[in-house]
């Protein structure tokens, strides 16, 4: 839908990447026109001290479900290839990526290889010239390093990022938790956490060597993390994301082997739930995606092992991020980076930032306002959300994309 | 406590060295705070006092056991389901000799780990048998935490005969029950393990026996010594309280009991150890291996023995040490104890119900 009229939003508090301000906003024609106030015709909305911020991106999410995105203020969605069939065809994300319209933008991830299998590449030229925004190896690592030095090298050509999962599947196996004294009590099949630094050492070596953009999804231990931050020191081009859940939670929350804690990868230890939070801090993360990964009872009432890995993310990310500003973190506009700037730059969307020419993707949020995480009354398709009876803060008020109303 | 027990009055409890009932209830808060739970799934719940009593009220039925009547009609009325998701022979009897004894009426379910992989299969499995109305259902399952799982569906009694990797608290308090037998025919007044050291050696990492025996051990006041290759050594389970070692030797120096498991191949996903042969090399209960623990140590087994792998056959059937086929007995006595005090209230026991 074409934005009709121009809006100008008045009286709010505006995020923006220099700090936040009071001020006003107008969006025309879907794009931000600028800061002056309302002008004659402007159609005005009053946002009453509210935070004027960009709609989230959420870089990396394993359904369309747009009523959990729009309670969550997330406008753009970028969809992992790990759908059914994969996405590793042009004409299927061709289809994909227009089926969020007109209220979503639904930005697919081109599957690396052909159905995710980590042997041979997907037609990811003509992927990307069916709408596709990057390129994911799904939940999944590629084991094989061969393979994964040719997709980078042919990602750097076609400059893609390459969305990477970082976990060594060799010592993973079948493990659902991490080892430590608490899988240890519950008798989990378990991997140690070095499974993941393997696999960030060795793909930060292949990007270092074909010159490829590589974003490690979730980037969850303190090894790793270092290895990361060693990585951009000496300008390679790599990124790294993470969901709530990894700076909120440790492996304690599987302790009564509740399913709603079994992710992937796993929960770690408090040790690397700090470093993920100094991680964040310091800028060694970039990106925070909710993951939103909704599975109903079919795949999660069922034994700690047996059970799918995943949470439904997308309303809990925005109010789970400001509680790392309330805790001295991180401030408000690095915030909006990591929800909204630094996606949309991975994802080469013109959006994510109030900027002047931007698209006019808008959240109004009331960042203090307090409610109760309920899995039982959840906007996603299912609520199996590890944050479940918890009290938070912060929440949408109003959210445009494009500069209509939503 | 069993003022309804028909044996208790035939048969007189003079010769009993232990005087169950009178002891236990002397011993133990009234009624059912002695053992306020509705389940008994895993040690690490228990409290020390609760493993006691439970031992305790085992003691009668080692001693009917033992007799040529061997039955009570304590649970006449009640149906307990065995539910096995996966095979089991010694622990499936072991259950179903409980019930009967009791006189409860038993019905085993076999059911192929593969068909409750698919959906929600288990819950609706649970769902199906807490329709027929059970008075306990006994539950084994492959997978770590699933009889908690089924415990939340139910309405009666769940005891849990082994979840994955997780736990066995039956076979704990039985293992727990032979040494103290075991002891006590020694003429070592125990009544718990204050003092012993306890080396627990063998595929520890896909163990619930182990996982079980280190809790009730240590709740009884045992040190426990854990060993096993590196490959098949839990990560930080010193963090359970417990010392670990990859040479058996040292493990064994001064122990008093040594606990043998066997290699369970069949949740291994890739190779763990070179060969059995060499495994026996490093890792069985040999004669001479033996010497090293303290003079009189006794050896234990949970069962089933691959004999030649983690023990040697001189050692599994040397009287004198080894209390395996004790502990088997052992088993039934402390099935139907814990038949009998989770059923209380169900069948309106005074204090209980």
């Amino acid at each position: 839908m074409k934005q009709q009229r121009s809006l100008a939003i008045v009286g709010g508090r505006l995020v923006t990447p220099e700090g936040v301000r009071e001020g006003s906003l107008r969006l025309v024609d879907g794009r931000i026109a600028g800061f002056g106030g309302a002008q004659p015709g402007d159609e005005v909305v009053d946002a009453k001290g509210l935070l004027v911020a960009p709609g989230l991106v959420d870089l990396g999410v394993f359904a369309v479900d747009k009523p959990a995105f729009r309670f969550g203020g997330i406008t753009r969605a970028a969809l992992m290839p790990d759908q059914n069939p994969p996405l590793d065809y042009a004409a299927r994300v061709n289809f994909i990526a227009k089926s969020g319209k007109p209220d979503l933008w639904v930005h697919p991830l081109a599957a690396a290889t052909v159905g995710l299998e980590g042997k041979e590449l997907a037609e990811i030229a003509l992927m990307r010239d069916a709408g596709a925004r990057a390129i994911a190896t799904g939940r999944r690592w590629i084991a094989d390093s061969g393979v994964m030095l040719r997709l980078l090298q042919y990602a750097a050509m076609l400059d893609l990022v390459v969305v990477t999962h970082a976990e060594d599947a060799g010592l993973t196996g079948n493990a659902v938790a991490t080892a430590g004294d608490v899988a240890t009590r519950l008798g989990l099949p378990s991997a140690p956490a070095e499974a993941e630094v393997l696999a960030v050492a060795r793909d930060i070596a292949l990007a270092e060597m074909s010159g490829a953009r590589v974003h490690f999804r979730q980037v969850t231990t303190r090894a790793a993390l270092a290895l990361v931050r060693a990585a951009k020191a000496r300008s390679v081009r790599v990124t790294a994301g993470v969901t709530p859940a990894h700076f909120m939670l440790s492996d304690l929350a599987t302790m009564d082997f509740r399913t709603f804690a079994r992710l992937s990868p796993p929960l770690r230890c408090e040790d690397d739930r700090l470093a993920v939070r100094e991680a964040l801090a310091d800028g060694t993360i970039d990106v925070i995606a909710s993951g939103h990964d909704p599975r109903g009872p079919e795949d999660k009432r069922l034994p700690f092992a047996d059970a799918a890995p995943g949470m439904a993310g997308a309303e809990t990310l925005l109010a789970m991020t400001l509680t790392l500003r309330r805790d001295g973190v991180i401030d408000l506009p690095r915030a909006f980076d990591l929800l909204a700037a630094n996606p949309a730059r991975l994802l080469s969307v013109d959006a994510g930032a109030l900027r002047e020419g931007a698209e006019a993707d808008i959240a109004l949020i009331d960042p203090g306002r307090p409610w109760v995480v309920d899995s039982r009354e959840m906007a996603a398709t299912a609520g199996n959300t590890p944050f479940d009876r918890q009290p938070t803060q912060g929440r949408v008020v109003a959210l445009y994309k494009g500069g209509v109303a939503l | 406590m069993h003022l309804t027990d028909p044996w208790a009055s035939t048969k007189g409890m003079a010769s009993m060295t232990s005087a169950a009932n009178p002891r236990t209830a002397s011993r133990y808060p009234a009624g059912a705070r002695a053992f306020p739970h509705r389940d008994l799934l895993a040690i690490s719940r228990l409290e020390r006092h609760e493993i006691l009593f439970l031992l305790d009220e085992a003691e009668q039925w080692v001693e009917l056991n033992r007799g040529a009547a061997k039955r009570t009609d304590l649970l006449t009325g009640l149906t307990v389901i065995n539910a096995f998701f996966e095979n089991s022979t010694r622990t499936l009897l072991s259950f179903e000799i409980a019930g009967k004894r009791l006189g409860a009426d038993v019905v085993n379910m076999h059911a192929a780990q593969s068909s409750v992989k698919k959906g929600e299969t288990l819950i609706d499995t649970a769902i199906t048998l807490n329709a027929m109305r059970p008075d306990a259902i006994v539950i084994r399952h492959g997978s770590s935490g699933a009889t908690a799982l089924i415990a939340d569906k139910v309405d009666c009694p769940v005891l849990n005969a082994g979840d994955g990797q997780h736990e066995h608290p039956t076979q704990a308090l039985l293992d727990a029950l032979a040494l103290r037998h075991a002891l006590r025919a020694r003429g070592q007044a125990a009544d718990d393990f204050t003092g012993l050291t306890v080396t627990i050696c063998g595929d520890v990492l896909h163990s619930r026996v182990a996982r079980s025996n280190i809790l009730c051990l240590q709740a009884l006041g045992a040190s426990v010594r854990v060993c096993a290759p590196p490959s098949l050594l839990p990560s930080h389970v010193e963090a359970m309280g417990v010392t670990a070692f990859t040479d058996f030797d040292q493990a064994l120096e001064g122990a008093d009991v040594a606990m043998m498991l066997r290699l369970q191949t069949e949740r291994m996903n890739g190779q763990f150890v070179p060969s059995a042969r060499e495994y026996h090399h490093l890792y069985g209960l040999t004669r001479k291996r033996l010497a090293r623990a303290a003079p009189d140590a006794l050896v234990m087994h949970p069962g089933p023995m691959n004999r030649g792998v983690e023990i040697d056959s001189e050692v599994a059937d040397a009287l004198d040490r080894s209390i395996i086929t004790g502990q088997v007995e052992m088993g039934v006595a402390i099935r139907m104890a814990c038949l009998d005090v989770l059923t209380r209230r169900r069948r309106g026991v005074e204090g209980w119900a």
